[in-house]
């Protein structure tokens, strides 16, 4: 017995120490090549930095370059190795190039030519603010081996740990409904054991009366039928009336959109104004469903999420953001290899939540710009919706309540000040509801 | 137990009628007629148009109302240096309206440049965008012209805002990155 149970002790600790070993193995060249390249860098040029270099990095070169991707520009990890190797080319044409690639360019330099024209002549930035000290950073930074493993296993242990999470909780209520279900067939048994015991002691459980039963004695009272009947009535007729009345009204409404589009990371983590991508909300009557260029306008570069929100998507939501991201290029048409569009597009079918019978006028511009309503005032928690949905009814009676509840801002509005203070005398008050100033008459909205 | 049956029963048809109430389609309409237009709706699928969809571009060379008229530099290299050198905003002192110009610039540009345009936004901040540049970086050496037509081409990763601003409005954005650049520069 003990045996069995050792071994079974036994063998995860191995396996955990094995693991320990392979990553450190894994480790060991890693560190040898960092070791290496910051030798190799040093020799060249003065040391390079690799944590200042990602910073001068990120607010100078991260726009067109990444380290493995090509952007705009090609894809820079190693490139000081690789120029060397491929090309032959020190550092000393890496300086010309960064401080000055057009000047370059323009020397008839064969490289830099062919660059160049590779980018379908797209021309680098001059950089002439970089010090030696600066690009012997960036370059320290290019030369640091590529870290896909370490994340990889970092999001394989994080989704283990909450994935145990969801299981324990699931086991909590399982075991408490087990309990619940154990309490009540103990109960059962209790009743029918003290049963039995009435039956063979001879006592009878207490008789029922042979009198009336219920039903006979309120069908004979005739009053209390009456009341019940109408009772009924006015029951039935507040259900009838409730399902009638929400009859063409779509609050809650929530399809199912063809991209998973979040709200919540956009508008909500980012901060994203919204008439950043609901630029018409400002100047038309709808706010328009952005065209696919306004997410490229970002997306162009966020070809994933971080991996924290891809494990939160797929842990909270079951969304697998970068497949959705996917989804997008797929409906612009941008290849992602080549940085270029296709030129082939799909439409996206979204689905429009939203809607207005045609019989009532709304103009969005009239409400985010004159009167400066905040878009939340009508469309809920947006930042805070993950799946978009209808908050407000969109009903006649509550467009009328916030027209009779909101003053309007006639403050500086210098073409409508004498009819403000005519209308103002009129009802005797300082602010002027937009009810007061006509906005409940019915040729407002309905023409 | 027959009555707890009966209990069950009905529980199960009232859970079976609760859950039925499904929030991915829309409600019943009454007379739809009313609420349906007759005309087409902005984003409406139509057959009339290639690929279903009735928002179309306009016919090339189609100026819009309102006097914008197109804008003939290319989007190359050398139509942005001629933009660089040349192109002049046409609002005078008394047309530039830098309250709205800085919300526009706040929604637009800022989330990226920041609000200083010193190139830290709050997607710079959170490392989702990289490599912005502050306004009055040295090798870019921007100018009115240079700012026109970034806005309304893009460069590099920042893509086109050609159709979220119109001309006037651009113009307008474009002097207050420059108030802004003058700022940093002090």
């Amino acid at each position: 017995m003990k045996k069995s149970y050792q071994s079974l002790e036994d063998n995860p600790t191995n396996n955990m120490i094995q693991v320990i070993y392979r990553h450190l193995a894994s480790k060991i060249p890693y560190l040898g090549l960092v070791i290496l390249l910051t030798f190799s860098t040093s020799l060249s040029a003065q040391e390079g930095d690799p944590v200042k270099g990602k910073t001068i990095f990120n607010t100078n070169c991260a726009s067109c370059h990444n380290l493995d991707r090509k952007m705009t520009g090609p894809a820079l990890r190693n490139v000081e190795s690789r120029l060397e190797d491929e090309q032959g080319l020190g550092r000393d044409w890496l300086d010309k190039w960064i401080r000055n690639s057009a000047g370059l360019i323009k020397s008839g330099d064969a490289y830099a030519n062919q660059v160049y024209n590779e980018y379908n002549g797209t021309a680098m930035t001059a950089f002439p603010q970089l010090e030696d000290q600066d690009i012997s950073d960036i370059l320290a930074y290019t030369a640091e081996p590529a870290k896909e493993k370490v994340v990889v296993d970092e999001v394989t242990s994080g989704g283990g740990g909450s994935s145990e999470g969801g299981i324990s909780s699931k086991l909590i209520l399982g075991a408490l409904a087990i309990l619940f279900a154990l309490l009540a067939i103990a109960l059962i048994l209790v009743r029918k054991t003290l049963n039995r015991f009435a039956e063979e002691k001879g006592i009878e459980a207490a008789q029922k009366d042979k009198s009336l039963p219920i039903w006979k004695a309120f069908v004979q009272n005739q009053f209390l039928v009456l009341v019940t009947v109408i009772f009924f009535l006015l029951a039935s007729a507040y259900f009838v009336y409730g399902y009638l009345s929400q009859i063409g009204v779509d609050q809650g409404y929530e399809p199912v959109q063809p991209i998973h589009y979040s709200h919540r990371i956009h508008a909500g983590d980012n901060g994203i104004d919204c008439k950043y991508c609901h630029s018409s909300a400002r100047v038309s009557k709808h706010s328009g469903i952005p065209s696919l260029n306004i997410c490229m306008n970002c997306h162009k570069s966020i070809y994933q999420v971080a991996d924290e929100t891809q494990q939160e998507g797929m842990d909270e939501y079951g969304v697998d953001y970068n497949a959705e991201i996917q989804k997008l290029y797929k409906a612009v048409g941008w290849d992602e290899a080549e940085q270029t569009y296709t030129g082939v597009t799909e439409p996206v079918k979204w689905i429009r939540i939203h809607n207005l019978p045609d019989f009532a006028y709304f103009n969005h511009s009239q409400h985010v710009e004159v009167a400066g309503v905040q878009c939340q005032t009508c469309h809920g928690p947006v930042e805070e919706m993950e799946v978009m949905y209808q908050h407000a009814p969109l009903t006649m009676g509550w467009c009328i309540n916030c027209h009779r509840e909101t003053n309007v801002n006639v403050e500086g509005n210098a073409y409508y000040t004498k009819i403000h203070d005519e209308l103002s005398k009129k009802y005797g008050v300082d602010k002027l509801t937009a009810a007061q100033m006509g906005g409940l008459e019915c040729g407002k909205c309905h023409y | 137990m027959k009555s707890v049956f009966k209990i069950v029963v009905v529980l199960m048809v009232f859970a079976s009628v609760v859950s039925c109430q499904k929030n991915s389609r829309p409600n019943y309409q009454f007379m739809p007629n009313m609420y349906e237009p007759v005309s087409y709706e902005a984003y409406q699928e139509s057959d009339a148009f290639p690929g279903g969809v009735e928002a179309q571009l306009p016919a090339e060379g189609s100026i819009p109302r309102g006097g914008h008229m197109p804008f003939e530099i290319a989007n190359t290299n050398d139509g942005y240096q001629l933009a660089k050198s040349s192109l002049m905003s046409p609002l005078d002192s008394t047309q530039i309206d830098r309250l709205r110009a800085g919300q526009l610039y706040d929604i637009y540009c800022g989330i990226c440049h920041g609000k200083k345009g010193d190139g830290k936004g709050t997607l710079v901040k959170r490392e989702k965008i990289l490599g912005v540049p502050s306004y009055d970086d040295a090798g870019r050496a921007i100018t009115q012209g240079s700012i026109y037509h970034t806005i309304y081409y893009g460069k590099n990763a920042m893509g086109s805002y050609a159709n979220q601003l119109n001309e006037e409005e651009r113009w307008q954005v474009v002097n207050y990155v420059l108030e802004l650049k003058a700022d940093l520069e002090k």
